[in-house]
């Protein structure tokens, strides 16, 4: 008896640990910015840890959208309001503005000069390289749903979720990062 | 077991670190690797991904600009 009740009690202990250890290998982020720097950072952690053999799951709402739409968007059958915002806001990756010194849309390709200088890979194929190691990427639904985007608007092949999928997710790993 | 070369030399983060990954995923246990890169930030990028990782740095050696790290698959 007393046997029985200490392998049930290792058991449950194992059972905690595989939980723990999960939990350290997986990393959540919510990109709720659409300024090209802060996109490339959260980028760079995702493709750092997707090397390291984490699990990432990314979070993408509000002006965040920007960076994963595709890079021509129809306007047929939105609102005015709608077709206003899909018309001021950029199409993906490339179009992106800067969060400091954007002068107007020089300074995204001033930095994107310099960046080839200095070998350093684009956006891009940051974005592209995240998800052939595995990145989940979910959209928020809501945000979508105001400013107009519709799923055939973004990237193919990601999901789309409200604030129970993110935090499902963000209890589930150790390391939560808002860009 | 015949050790792997690689050259990144010229690339700067986060690919030095990517390429490593996607290398040695591909690898089998034991299998030894060669590194060689010649951005300043190789070198501590290259112990975190190992100690996070749990492949063995078995050696780095710096010679000018470049950092090679010698790392054995677990």
């Amino acid at each position: 008896m007393e046997n029985q009740e200490l392998s049930q009690k290792v058991q449950e202990l194992q059972e905690r640990i595989d939980k723990l250890e999960a939990k350290n290998s997986r990393l959540t982020m919510v990109l709720f910015s659409g300024d090209f720097d802060k996109v490339m950072a959260a980028f760079i952690i995702a493709n750092g840890a997707l090397a390291m053999g984490k699990e990432v799951t990314m979070f993408v709402t509000f002006w965040g959208l920007d960076a994963i739409k595709k890079p021509a968007i129809g306007t047929s059958g939105k609102t005015f309001l709608e077709k206003m915002v899909t018309w001021m806001r950029p199409n993906g990756p490339a179009k992106l503005p800067t969060s400091k010194m954007n002068f107007g849309g020089i300074g995204p390709k001033l930095f994107h000069y310099m960046m080839g200088k200095k070998n350093v890979e684009s956006l891009s194929s940051l974005i592209e390289m995240a998800r052939e190691f595995g990145l989940r990427i979910v959209a928020c639904q809501m945000s979508m749903d105001v400013m107009g985007i519709r799923q055939e608007d973004l990237i193919d092949d990601i999901e789309f979720g409200g604030v129970a999928v993110f935090l499902n997710e963000s209890y589930g790993s150790n390391t939560t990062l808002f860009v | 077991m015949a050790t792997q070369k690689l050259d990144f030399k010229g690339m700067s983060c986060p690919m030095p670190i990517m390429k490593t990954a996607i290398a040695i995923k591909k690898a089998a246990s034991g299998d030894v690797f060669e590194v060689v890169c010649d951005d300043a930030g190789f070198e501590p990028d290259v112990r975190a991904w190992c100690k996070e990782t749990g492949n063995i740095l078995t050696d780095i050696v710096k010679s000018g600009k470049d950092t090679t790290a010698i790392i054995t698959k677990k």
